[in-house]
């Protein structure tokens, strides 16, 4: 077996944690079980990751079952990385039945024609999603097996998820083979970035709760909005506006879970309006800025800030935007015309 | 009582007991909580500043996490003559304990206890450095 597949396999089970390891190495199932039983999972992991290599050199394992292996972990643990999200488009309206072998024989193509040296591995799941891990390599140098771009493809939709390597000059390729593949002709990246794939995924599916607006003039006279006020003791001066707040509140984000992202990010190409007097950048030219929101869970902290009394409800659109316009990156420039406010682009 | 702001809402005005000591909780990590505390004092009567009014800072345990300077809330304090508590409602002996001491000075307020008034905090809180 060649060495440097020994050593990415290596290194590849080092990532694993240590209760995983035999789980992760079912699924893989390149090892039989009974080569399974032979290996001891309660020694430290640099034994096991030894003994893992010495099995595959048994099978004689190429480089195309060590990637295999690391699609596998990076399914499982595919919010480590960063996913950007790409939307392809058709010229007409036909719908083709899609053909899987097709898809991968003209990605393999396309990728090829242009560079000899890349390894492209392709695993289906269950919920018709393809994941695609290509490592690319020079004219001159064999692939990089430890900075792959990894690819998930949903084949009834035209999104595809991309977490990109440090590579970036191999994208526009990549991007070719997906729709001379996918038979689309066009693809654009959308300005949504995000942690968790799920959550993308919710997104743009539109999987999420959305808010229905509801025209009713009187708030509904419901339960208790607040449970935990069971001391009669206590009394809430501004219970009613509490609830206009909660009203409001689940009309933006609706009842259910929010999707997960970790930013958003406003790029402001506006002017500066400062009292004419001081004569501050007035009108003169774009004050650019950047404001950035960060969160473990920024959707879920916009909707907790009315009822924590620290902003007022409604929130701003340009925040409660994100989910229904698919997006977390905003360019905001100056509106020309009537009403002199800022609007976003598209 | 639990109210977000002042003025309360008109609209329970007849529900209402009397008042006998209002609380201003200022959560020592958001300023906005200082500013709202600062306009909701205007609408206070001045017949509360003679020991009815007091202010309960929150969150001090958590030093890291402070916006506001303790010097600004003991100069409201000294402008409104109104006695400044400290306390971390996120411990129990911390929380109980404040909230004996709330209760102590509500049961003067309301004149439970005989021979002391609510006046007597604004004689307490006079400094030997003031004279």
């Amino acid at each position: 077996m060649d060495e440097n597949v020994a050593e990415y396999i290596r290194r590849t089970v080092l990532k694993i944690p240590r209760d995983e390891i035999k789980m992760m190495l079912q699924k893989w199932g390149f090892l039989s079980e009974a080569q399974l039983q032979t290996l001891n999972f309660y020694q430290i992991k640099d034994n096991i990751s030894q003994e893992v290599v010495h099995l595959c050199e048994e099978n004689s394992a190429d480089i195309k079952q060590a990637a295999v292996l690391d699609i596998i972990y990076n399914h499982i643990y595919q919010d480590k990385r960063i996913w950007s999200v790409y939307q392809m488009k058709k010229s007409g309206e036909e719908l083709e039945y899609f053909d899987i072998t097709d898809f991968k024989k003209k990605f393999k193509r396309r990728i090829r024609s242009a560079l000899k040296n890349v390894t492209i591995t392709f695993k289906e799941y269950k919920d018709n999603a393809i994941w695609i891990r290509v490592a690319w390599g020079t004219p001159q140098k064999k692939p990089n097996q430890y900075k792959p771009t990894y690819v998930v493809y949903h084949s009834q939709t035209p999104y595809v998820f991309i977490s990109a390597s440090v590579l970036k000059s191999n994208m526009p390729l990549l991007c070719q083979a997906l729709i001379v593949a996918s038979n689309y002709h066009d693809i654009r990246e959308m300005e949504l970035r995000s942690h968790s794939l799920n959550s993308l995924k919710d997104i743009v599916f539109k999987r999420y709760s959305q808010n229905f607006q509801t025209y009713t003039t009187k708030p509904l006279q419901g339960g208790n909005v607040e449970p935990e006020n069971a001391d009669i003791r206590i009394v809430q001066e501004n219970r009613s506006e509490k609830e206009r707040i909660y009203r409001v509140n689940q009309e933006v984000f609706g009842s259910g879970p929010q999707p997960k992202l970790e930013f958003a990010q406003y790029r402001l190409e506006t002017m500066f309006k400062s009292d004419p007097k001081m004569d501050v950048l007035d009108k003169k030219e774009p004050f650019r800025c950047l404001v950035k929101f960060s969160s473990p869970h920024l959707l879920e902290s916009l909707k907790s800030l009315a009822p924590a009394g620290m902003a007022d409800a409604p929130l701003s659109p340009l925040l409660t935007c994100i989910p229904h316009k698919a997006r977390n990156y905003f360019k905001i420039r100056e509106k020309k015309g009537l009403f002199p406010e800022s609007f976003v682009s598209p | 009582h639990l109210a977000a702001s002042l003025p309360l809402p008109s609209e329970r005005d007849h529900l209402r007991p009397r008042i006998d000591l209002v609380v201003f909780m200022i959560d020592i990590k958001s300023k906005y909580s200082l500013k709202n505390v600062e306009t909701s004092l205007a609408h206070v009567d001045a017949s509360f500043f003679l020991g009815k009014v007091c202010f309960l800072v929150t969150g001090v345990g958590r030093v890291n996490a402070c916006s506001i300077e303790t010097n600004a809330i003991c100069k409201l304090g000294k402008a409104y003559c109104s006695p400044v508590l400290f306390c971390e409602l996120e411990l129990e002996g911390i929380r109980v304990a404040t909230a004996q001491r709330l209760l102590r000075m509500l049961q003067i307020c309301a004149g439970h206890i005989p021979g002391v008034s609510a006046l007597s905090f604004v004689s307490l809180m006079r400094n030997s450095d003031d004279d």
